[in-house]
C-alpha cells in the first residue's frame, strides 16, 4: 500500500467524470430496486393500461377524443410525478435515515455533483417512461404523436419545467419528512389525491367547480394541461376549463411551484438524521 | 504542516445544558493510532463527530490536518477516511461495485483488489450488502474508508460484530496502515483491541478525558493485587498493595497446601473500570 510516484502527478477527479459516476449509481439503485422499478417506473403503464382499457369511450364532448386518449396525456405526466416528487421524496429520505447521506458527506463528492447525478438519474428514467406511455398511447389509443415543431417545443418545455418541480419538491419533501420508512405511506395519498382531483383519473372538467379551484392551485393539473395541448387534437382546447389550452398560466404555475420547490429545498436539505443535528 | 494531526483545546458541546464534552484537550500527532475508550454518553461519539467535520462545537479550538473541520474542503475530505458506527445500508451494489465508486472521486485511491483482499472480502466481491452478514458489511466499511488513501482515518467501534479470526485481521490491517504513515483515532468498546493497536489510549468519562496514557502506562497505574485462596468451604479475597509481604505472613500461618491460592494483578480492564468510576464491578 505504498504511494507510486506516477500516482502523485495525477489529478483529482473532475466534477462532470464525478456527476456521470454518480449518475451510474443512481441508475444502478434505481434500475436494480424491485419498488422502484414496480411502483414508481412501471405503475403509469399498469394503470394506463387497466384503466384506459376499462373506461375508454370513445368520444369526449363531441371532439373525437377518447378517454383513453385524455388518460394518456393524464399519466405522462403522472409518471413525471411519481420519478421525480415521489420516487426522489421517499429515496432520500431513507438515504438520510440509513446515513447514505452522511457516508456521502464524509467523502470528497461536491453536493452539486450529488444533485446532478439524482436529477440526471430522474431525467433519463422519466425520457425512458415518458416513451414507453407514449407507445402505448399510440398502439393502444390512436393518440396521433404530433408533426409539427411547434408541438415538440411546447412538449420540451413542459416536460422540463415539469420534471424540474417535480424534482425539486421531491428534494424539498425528503427533508420535511423525518422517517424514511414512513414515506411511502405518507407520500402515496397525496399522490392519489393529486391524481384524482388534477384530470389525470377524470376529466378535469366533470369535477365539481369548487374542486376545480382548489385543484388548479396544485402543479399537476397544470402538467397535465400542457401534456394535453401537445397530444390532443387542437378541438379539444375548446373542451378545457377555460376553453383554452392556457400554455402560458401553465408555465406560470410550474414556474412558481418550481421556485417554491427550489427554495424549500436549499433551506431545509441536510445531510443528517434530525437526532444527529 | 504542522506534526499534530489532531489538535483540541478547551472544546465544549452541550446538548440542552447538559455538557456532552467539558473542556476537552487532546493532540493526536501524525503517524500515531489512537484509542478513544469511554462508557457510552461520555462524549466519544460528539468528539469523533466534531473532529469529522459532522458536528459543530460550543466553543474551543480544533484543528484536523491543518484546518477546522467545520470548514471541511473537499481536499480536506480527500485525506480523511471515515468509517462510521453505523454499518452499510442497503444497496443495490455489490461490494466490489461499491469500492470502485468510492475510489473514482479521489486522486490517489488504492486498488479495488487490493482493498477486497486487505479485508478478506474477495470471495464476496459480487455479494450486495444484505448478502453479507455484519461482519461483512464492517469490512467493506473498512474498505470504503481507506480506499482513498487518507492521511486520517477514523474507526468508530470498526470490529462490533466481528468473529475473533476477523478481528484479528482487521488488527493486521490497521498495523499496516499505520506502518504507511497513517493517523488513526479509533474508538473501541473492546480493551484488547486498543491495547493490541493503540499507541495510546484516552479515556472519556462525562466529557473529559480522566486518563491519557500508553496501554503500558495504564497497566502500570495499577499497584495493587488480589490474593485469593480457599478456606474450607469459603473463598477468601483480599486486596493488597503489597502481594508479596501479604503472601509471605499468609505462607507462615498455614502448614502444607493452601487451596487454590491465586494471586491476580489488575487488567487493563480493571484500571478502565477504576477510571471510569465503574472499579466496584471488576
Amino acid at each position: 500500500m505504498t504511494t507510486t510516484a506516477a500516482t502523485n502527478i495525477a489529478k483529482p477527479p473532475s466534477w462532470w467524470s464525478m456527476t456521470a459516476d454518480r449518475t451510474v449509481v443512481e441508475l444502478k439503485e434505481f434500475l436494480r430496486s424491485r419498488e422502484q422499478m414496480i411502483f414508481i417506473f412501471f405503475f403509469p403503464m399498469i394503470l394506463l393500461a387497466l384503466f384506459g382499457a376499462i373506461f375508454n369511450s370513445d368520444d369526449l364532448y363531441g371532439t373525437g377524443v377518447s378517454f383513453g386518449q385524455y388518460f394518456v396525456a393524464g399519466m405522462i405526466a403522472s409518471g413525471m410525478l411519481n420519478t421525480g416528487f415521489q420516487s426522489l421524496a421517499i429515496s432520500i429520505s431513507i438515504d438520510r435515515s440509513e446515513d447514505v447521506l452522511k457516508r456521502i458527506r464524509a467523502t470528497p463528492l461536491p453536493p452539486t455533483a450529488y444533485f446532478a447525478g439524482k436529477i440526471l438519474q430522474v431525467i433519463l428514467v422519466s425520457i425512458v417512461q415518458v416513451a414507453l406511455l407514449l407507445a402505448m398511447g399510440v398502439f393502444m389509443f390512436d393518440v396521433a404523436l404530433p408533426t409539427d415543431s411547434q408541438h415538440w417545443v411546447t412538449f420540451a418545455w413542459v416536460f422540463l419545467l415539469g420534471l424540474a418541480t417535480s424534482t425539486a419538491w421531491g428534494i424539498a419533501t425528503s427533508s420535511l419528512l423525518r422517517n424514511g420508512k414512513a414515506a411511502s405511506a405518507l407520500l402515496t395519498p397525496i399522490v392519489l389525491a393529486l391524481q384524482f382531483t388534477s384530470g389525470v383519473f377524470f376529466v378535469f372538467t366533470e369535477l365539481p367547480t369548487w374542486l376545480q379551484n382548489v385543484a388548479q392551485i396544485f402543479p399537476l393539473k397544470w402538467l397535465a394541461q400542457g401534456m394535453r395541448a401537445v397530444f390532443l387534437p387542437e378541438e379539444f382546447a375548446a373542451a378545457e376549463a377555460a376553453g383554452s389550452w392556457q400554455l402560458p398560466m401553465v408555465a406560470i404555475m410550474l414556474t412558481v411551484w418550481l421556485v417554491a420547490g427550489l427554495l424549500i429545498s436549499v433551506k431545509t436539505f441536510r445531510w443528517l438524521r434530525v437526532e444527529d443535528r | 504542516m504542522t506534526d499534530a494531526a489532531i489538535q483540541i483545546s478547551g472544546l465544549v458541546k452541550s446538548y440542552g445544558g447538559v455538557r456532552a464534552v467539558n473542556e476537552l484537550d487532546l493532540t493526536i500527532p501524525r503517524g500515531e493510532v489512537f484509542a478513544l475508550l469511554g462508557p457510552n454518553g461520555a462524549g466519544k461519539s460528539t468528539t469523533v463527530e466534531i473532529l469529522e467535520g459532522f458536528r459543530g462545537r460550543d466553543s474551543g479550538d480544533v484543528t484536523v490536518l491543518g484546518i477546522d473541520p467545520v470548514m471541511a474542503t473537499r481536499s480536506w475530505r480527500e485525506k480523511v477516511g471515515i468509517m462510521l458506527q453505523s454499518t452499510s445500508p442497503r444497496s443495490f451494489l455489490s461490494a466490489r461495485e461499491a469500492l470502485e465508486h468510492a475510489s473514482r472521486l479521489y486522486t490517489h485511491p488504492r486498488g479495488v483488489d487490493e482493498m477486497l483482499e486487505a479485508v478478506g472480502l474477495m470471495e464476496k466481491a459480487e455479494d450486495k450488502p444484505q448478502e453479507l452478514s455484519g461482519g461483512q458489511r464492517r469490512r467493506l466499511d473498512v474498505a470504503t474508508a481507506l480506499i482513498g488513501r487518507p492521511e486520517l482515518v477514523f474507526l468508530d467501534e470498526p470490529t462490533t460484530g466481528f468473529d475473533p479470526e476477523a478481528r484479528r485481521q482487521f488488527w493486521k490491517l490497521v498495523e499496516s496502515i499505520a506502518a504507511d504513515g497513517t493517523t488513526v483515532l479509533l474508538t473501541t468498546h473492546y480493551l484488547d483491541e486498543a491495547d493490541y493497536l493503540a499507541d495510546r489510549i484516552g479515556i472519556i468519562a462525562a466529557g473529559e478525558l480522566v486518563a491519557l496514557d500508553t496501554p503500558e502506562g495504564l497497566r502500570n497505574r495499577a499497584t495493587g493485587a488480589r490474593v485469593s485462596w480457599r478456606e474450607g468451604a469459603t473463598t477468601r479475597t483480599e486486596h493488597t498493595e503489597t502481594p508479596t509481604a501479604f503472601l509471605r505472613d499468609l505462607l507462615s500461618h498455614h502448614d502444607g497446601e493452601i487451596d487454590r491460592l491465586e494471586v491476580t494483578h489488575p487488567s487493563l480492564e480493571d484500571v478502565y473500570l477504576d477510571l471510569i468510576g465503574g472499579g466496584e464491578q471488576a
